[in-house]
């Protein structure tokens, strides 16, 4: 007779064999024998949130920092409820996820038992797949089949829902299958005609520009390395999106900044008048691509990713090049390299660098800094001057901190930016940095953060206390919602309605409150100092940086426009004052 | 519409919508019609008709056999987001107007009328092999197969002569000749 398991014991022999060592989770009447069974399995640790989103989101930034799928545990009614903005924003995003809920027994389901909802039901539309386990002999497949279905093709979330009486069923305990091919889901069959084609794009451009998106990330550090590689050989000039930042050295020459709504000046002209844009693992979000039909119009365009349904959603391409980037730009380095650099087509370009290098004389991201009060780019620049020789991670909430830390802070690697890009979270990026620093526990972890978006989920200040994880809260405190009020002042007339933060909390207090360092700055020369006095600290930091109220965040396309109808910031608007051309877009 | 202030994107312009009919072939288990389904209100596609039943007892096999309309871009969109379905083992798709496929749509409609009502309204729809499958002296239960817009027209034509209750199955398709769709 095989030996015979509980529910609860096949979980985390499961979760074993995937080699799972962090749990984020928070307990409930209806997953307590899985709670009861944790003792019982020392190599998997078990971090205690104070709100299931917390938990979600602390999953999200464990995974994209290391590539391992978070995994979560939540019970069920309220459990799944608070966990759905996250399962959301990691759909969004393509964060493996695998989420574990507990459900009311069997016999009790659909008759409205305590703490009884549809999770399945409410979840669907945003994991890639769930299951409700109803017998126990199909548990242990259906957690292997979850950890697969998370991780491969394009990752995102999961979620398994088991009963309480499951939980306690017994049945033998199955291994996961190898290499069972999963229904035909993971697509990896480019053809050598494809890439072929792509040179032959490539040999012709006189105007290229290679745009990359988090599918890079996605697909691992050799991606990165591939990738690198590609602009060495092409001499082509790359752009990334949000979510792909950190694949491509920020602070090469070759790099043109984030393209986009808030993009820079010369990524944004560059595609609309490229003649080959290569699409490499992003996905034509309309914050990228502005008013679609007026979309870089004149050029030739490639698109190379995992998911079969991203290609031609939006923005029809010429060619079409579904795999992994890995194993897919690997092919095109090594024919480029076969087929002799001697035919490399770096003087094509010349001309196009040249006109380049005009459109970022532009410098799209300066703004007039101040010595009276810190102005929130200035307070990024120093932030990354002081952290930048470490190897530091960055998560941040939603707003314009947001993206002023994508345009100032410069990545040089993938997994160290994590950001909720695709549904635009506000609550994400202190739970975030919770589980970016349980996977990284030696590493400098910051978040930079609104003073509205942090307050969404500011009580997870209290798992960092509990597990001495040192992340570091940097707020841009501006005392608005301030991507909302600057749309307000450009789009309706100043009527700042609702975006003002009455009676914000004291976060020294605040800090003091949950035992953890606070650090207020409000005078720009005191900044540096300050600063350095955070990344010291041994342990998590809530920094109340004051900024300028009423900094806008520039460049701006608004929605609807084309990339070259670009609103500047305020030293260009000085120049353009007669023209008021910026201000007619608007 | 008013002209928005707010920069929100404007829509594009819009291709030409067509017909298609999409064959499934599914896990039969729970959920996955809601999953089919979902698919298709949570991203805004049309359904205008569905039929699903299992096909394979031992592989556990449904077909759902799905009539939409929609742009090109948009069936693309349907096939490949369908594709990705974890249960889903494979699509076909076809235009209403594809001469290598046969779909059909059973119907039965329920005529309450005297014997001469009830002999025209059989008649009416010879060409697509009428059963009668209740009788009573006042009314006719009468089967139909037939296209969906033969449906639509009978439906109509059948009104006056005492049509009272109509129930259709949704079209279900299937390849001519000796191959298989795979
Ligand atoms: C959960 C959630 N609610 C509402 C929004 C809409 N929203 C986007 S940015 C923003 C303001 C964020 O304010 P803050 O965190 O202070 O950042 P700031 O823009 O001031 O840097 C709001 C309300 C959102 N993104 N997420
Ligand atoms: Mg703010």
């Amino acid at each position: 007779m095989p030996k015979l398991l509980t529910g609860a014991e096949i979980v985390f022999k499961c979760l074993e064999d995937q080699k799972v060592n962090h749990i984020f989770g928070y307990p409930g009447g209806a997953v307590l024998p899985i709670y009861d069974e944790l003792k019982n399995h020392p190599s998997i640790k078990h971090i205690l949130v104070r709100h299931e989103q917390g938990a979600g989101h602390a999953a999200e930034g464990y995974a994209r920092s290391t590539g391992k799928p978070g995994v979560v545990l939540v019970t069920s009614g309220p459990g799944a409820t608070n966990v759905v903005t996250a399962l959301t924003d990691a759909y969004m995003d393509s964060v493996p996820m695998v989420c574990i809920s507990g459900q009311v027994p069997t016999h009790l389901i659909g008759t409205d038992a305590f703490q009884e909802c549809d999770t399945t039901g409410i979840t669907r539309p945003c994991t890639k797949h769930n299951w409700l386990v109803k017998d126990i002999n199909e548990l242990s497949d259906v957690m292997h089949e979850a950890f697969k279905v998370a991780t491969t093709g394009r990752p995102g979330p999961v979620l398994i829902d088991i009963p309480k009486d499951i939980q306690f069923a017994k049945a033998k305990y199955k291994k996961p299958k190898k290499d069972k091919k999963l229904n035909g889901k993971s697509h990896n069959k480019f053809s050598a005609n494809e890439i072929d084609q792509l040179i032959n794009l490539i040999n012709k451009a006189k105007k290229p520009i290679i745009y990359s998106g988090g599918g890079v990330i996605n697909s691992g550090p050799k991606a990165s390395e591939a990738l690198r590689k590609f602009v060495e050989l092409t001499g082509f000039p790359i752009t990334s999106t949000l979510q792909g930042l950190g694949a491509y050295p920020g602070d090469d020459n070759q790099f043109l900044g984030m393209l986009g709504m808030h993009g820079t000046y010369e990524a944004n002209n560059a595609m609309h008048d490229c003649d080959l844009l290569i699409n490499i693992g992003a996905r034509f979000d309309d914050r990228i691509t502005g008013k679609i039909d007026d979309f870089s119009p004149n050029s030739k365009k490639v698109h190379i990713d995992i998911d079969p349904s991203s290609i031609n959603k939006i923005i029809k391409v010429d060619l079409a090049i579904v795999g992994d980037v890995t194993k897919v730009i690997d092919k095109v380095n090594r024919t480029i390299v076969k087929n002799g650099n001697g035919k490399s087509n770096k003087p094509n370009i010349a001309k196009w660098w040249e006109q380049i290098q005009k459109w970022r004389n532009k410098n799209s991201l300066n703004f007039i800094n101040s010595e009276d009060s810190i102005k929130p780019q200035h307070a990024v620049q120093r932030l990354y001057e002081l952290t930048k020789n470490k190897d530091t991670y960055v998560t941040t909430e939603v707003g314009q901190h947001q993206m002023w830390a994508a345009q100032h802070y410069k990545f040089n690697k993938p997994n160290r930016w994590m950001t909720s890009g695709g549904l635009g979270t506000m609550g994400y990026g202190l739970p975030a940095a919770v589980g970016v620093q349980v996977a990284h526990p030696e590493k400098l972890v910051i978040d930079i953060a609104g003073e509205a978006s942090v307050l969404m989920t500011m009580q997870e200040m209290s798992t960092a206390v509990q597990y001495n994880l040192p992340i570091k809260i940097f707020i841009l405190n501006n005392q608005y919602m301030g991507m909302v009020r600057q749309w307000q002042e450009l789009l309706h007339e100043k009527n700042y309605s609702e975006s003002y933060s009455e009676a914000l909390p004291d976060f020294m207090k605040m800090a003091d409150a949950y035992g953890c360092l606070g650090i207020k700055a409000d005078d720009p020369s005191e900044l540096d100092e300050k600063i350095q006095e955070m990344v010291d600290y041994n342990g998590p930091v809530i920094f109340d940086c004051h900024v300028d109220p009423n900094e806008n965040c520039f460049p701006m396309i608004p929605s609807g426009k084309p990339h070259n109808q670009m609103i500047l910031g305020p030293n260009d608007q000085e120049e353009n004052k007669i023209k008021g051309k910026g201000k007619a877009l608007v | 519409m008013p002209k928005s202030k707010s920069a929100y994107s404007t829509p594009s312009i819009k291709q030409k919508s067509d017909t298609y009919i999409f064959v499934v072939w599914v896990d039969n288990e729970a959920g996955v019609l809601a999953r089919v389904v979902g698919l298709f209100s949570g991203r805004g596609y049309n359904i205008e008709s569905l039929a699903v039943a299992e096909v394979d007892a031992v592989k556990n096999i449904s077909r759902i056999t799905i009539v939409t309309t929609g742009t090109p871009q948009v069936i693309d969109q349907i096939r490949l987001q369908l594709t990705k379905l974890v249960p889903v083992h494979k699509v076909g798709e076809f235009k209403r107007d594809d001469k290598d496929v046969i779909f059909k749509e059973m119907a039965l409609f329920k005529i309450v009328g005297k014997k001469n009502k009830i002999e025209k309204c059989l008649n009416a729809c010879k060409k697509f092999n009428p059963v009668v499958l209740d009788e009573t002296k006042s009314s006719a239960v009468i089967q139909i197969t037939a296209l969906r817009r033969e449906i639509d027209k009978m439906s109509k034509k059948l009104k006056p002569l005492g049509l009272i209750s109509t129930s259709r199955t949704g079209a279900v398709a299937m390849t001519r000749g000796a191959k298989i769709f795979n």
